[in-house]
């Protein structure tokens, strides 16, 4: 089997039921698994909602145990929601101007040479981490040196190798922002903390919890997806080097093997709401304060959509992929990680002949019903 | 060549021109308003949604499958709405007229 590819683990339930079920901390979510029914579900946000009562419930599994900081635009409905959405997206469209491309090539090119030069790499360590904590500095727009304490805090700073949920180590960041928070508001620079620090919604200054709330999405929603979704990207390259002499040659169709590599990899495999009403998902009784879970990876790979779902088309035309996730709350870094995934096809394409795979350590997700495979813990390569 | 006119929510109007590609890449070139192509054009986004004028709707044709199943959710949807990614720029569309959905 190859190394690079993912399975879909959901077939068979998406095509049977519709749904699976897991069990989350004695706290049950109905998994949707078919593209429409996760658009349709996405979509109704007054029904599987994001906000409400308790933080970070959605999270699956859920965080309500370790965190009582509201993420932010993430955990908050319209129509709040739109005036965080509002302030914050222009922000986070940054990634579309020239300099900022400029300055994102160049730590992608010096990465490159970097692991070019030595015998083996391991990637998700030495590649991937370093190039989201390097690309992060451009997003917070801090200087480069921060993005040393980010590396050095190793690929799981918010949770541990065996258990996703671990305190101690999401305190680690929490501590951090607070600190960063403290010292962008005693000396205002151009940051995103200063930027946020000195906003108003609705002529009210937004407070440092606020603050705080974005900032923690801004670190967590952008590090192990990217992480993967570059990770991933080495090891797909690695199997097939005929598709980056295509990139090479068509540079054009670049955009299109970006979005057909995050739908295939889906970085984030699904995301929960809280129901407000009785309802039905899937023609499956869900009631009023349970939870279900938009399964984005299983819709990604639905064949009544997508022709050849389980492969790589690295040109795919029409791809209508919710990677990103859907409608309201869909990824506010999607712009960046887009761009950063466009800089580093071309620079392989560019600087690589050939990727050899070493060594490999699958990541895979346990999802009681359903394992998935979501990337690498480890991917020993030589970049030729 | 065509000639395509762009009219954002603010009432701004935007005359592009090209021969070739999609309209939502010539909007996105010339800065129109509203559009975004987020995903580059691949039916993904829906941040390139217009309306099409009135008399020109024959002229564009109708949304395929999968992009109706992308408008269908749209809170501006109305039976004259397309994403333009998926408007092939070609002589025909000549004098078109595309209201930004917003
Ligand atoms: S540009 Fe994304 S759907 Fe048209």
């Amino acid at each position: 089997m190859s190394k690079s590819a993912l399975p879909d683990p959901f077939q068979d339930a998406r095509n049977t039921k519709g749904f699976g079920t897991v069990n989350d901390q004695d706290d049950p979510v109905t998994m949707v698994l078919g593209l429409k029914d996760v658009r349709k579900c996405a979509h109704n946000w007054k029904t599987f909602q994001s906000g409400g009562e308790e933080v970070g419930r959605i999270v699956v599994p859920s965080e309500q145990a370790i965190r009582d900081t509201r993420q932010i635009p993430f955990e908050v409905d319209p129509p709040q929601h739109g005036d965080y959405r509002a302030l914050v997206e222009p922000w986070f469209k940054r990634p579309l101007e020239d300099e900022y491309k400029a300055r994102l090539a160049t730590i992608i090119d010096e990465l490159l040479d970097e692991v070019l030069a030595m015998d083996s790499v391991e990637v998700v360590e030495e590649f991937s981490l370093k190039l989201q904590s390097r690309a992060l500095t451009l997003l917070l727009n801090i200087p480069y040196q921060e993005a040393e304490v980010w590396i050095g805090w190793g690929t799981h700073v918010f949770r541990s190798d065996d258990t996703a949920l671990d305190a101690g180590k999401a305190n680690i960041l929490y501590d951090y922002i607070d600190q960063q928070i403290e010292k962008a508001s005693n000396q205002p620079g151009d940051d995103l903390y200063s930027v946020l620090l000195a906003s108003e919604i609705n002529g009210k200054k937004l407070t440092k919890e606020e603050v705080k709330g974005v900032m923690i999405l801004t670190f967590a929603g952008g590090r192990d997806t990217v992480i993967n979704a570059v990770t991933n990207t080495i090891a797909y390259f690695a199997e097939h080097p005929q598709s980056l002499a295509r990139i090479k040659a068509e540079p054009e169709i670049t955009g299109k093997a970006v979005e057909e590599l995050v739908r295939y990899f889906s970085p984030l495999t699904h995301m929960g709401r809280v129901v407000t009403e009785d309802t039905q998902v899937c023609e499956h009784a869900q009631k009023a304060q349970s939870r279900i879970s938009l399964c984005w990876a299983s819709a990604n790979r639905d064949e009544r959509v997508f022709e050849n779902a389980n492969e790589v088309v690295i040109d795919r035309k029409i791809n209508p992929h919710v990677a990103f996730g859907f409608a309201t709350h869909n990824c506010l870094g999607a712009t960046h990680a887009r761009q950063i995934l466009h800089i580093l096809l071309t620079a392989l394409a560019d600087k690589v002949t050939a990727i050899e795979i070493l060594d490999h350590t699958d990541n895979i997700e346990d999802w009681d019903e359903f394992k998935r495979k979501v990337g690498f813990d480890a991917l020993t390569v030589k970049f030729n | 060549m065509a000639k395509i006119t762009f009219i954002t929510t603010d009432n701004e109007h935007i005359v592009v021109e090209g021969e070739s590609g999609s309209a939502m890449e010539l909007a996105v070139q010339n800065g129109v308003q509203g559009i975004d192509g987020d995903c580059g054009g691949v039916c993904s986004c829906a941040t390139c949604h217009v309306h099409v004028a009135e008399g020109d709707v024959a002229k564009v044709g109708p949304a395929s499958e999968i992009e109706q199943d992308m408008l269908e959710l749209d809170d501006n949807v109305t039976e004259r709405s397309r994403l333009c990614c998926q408007i092939d720029v070609s002589d025909e569309l000549d004098g078109i007229v595309l209201h930004v959905a917003g």
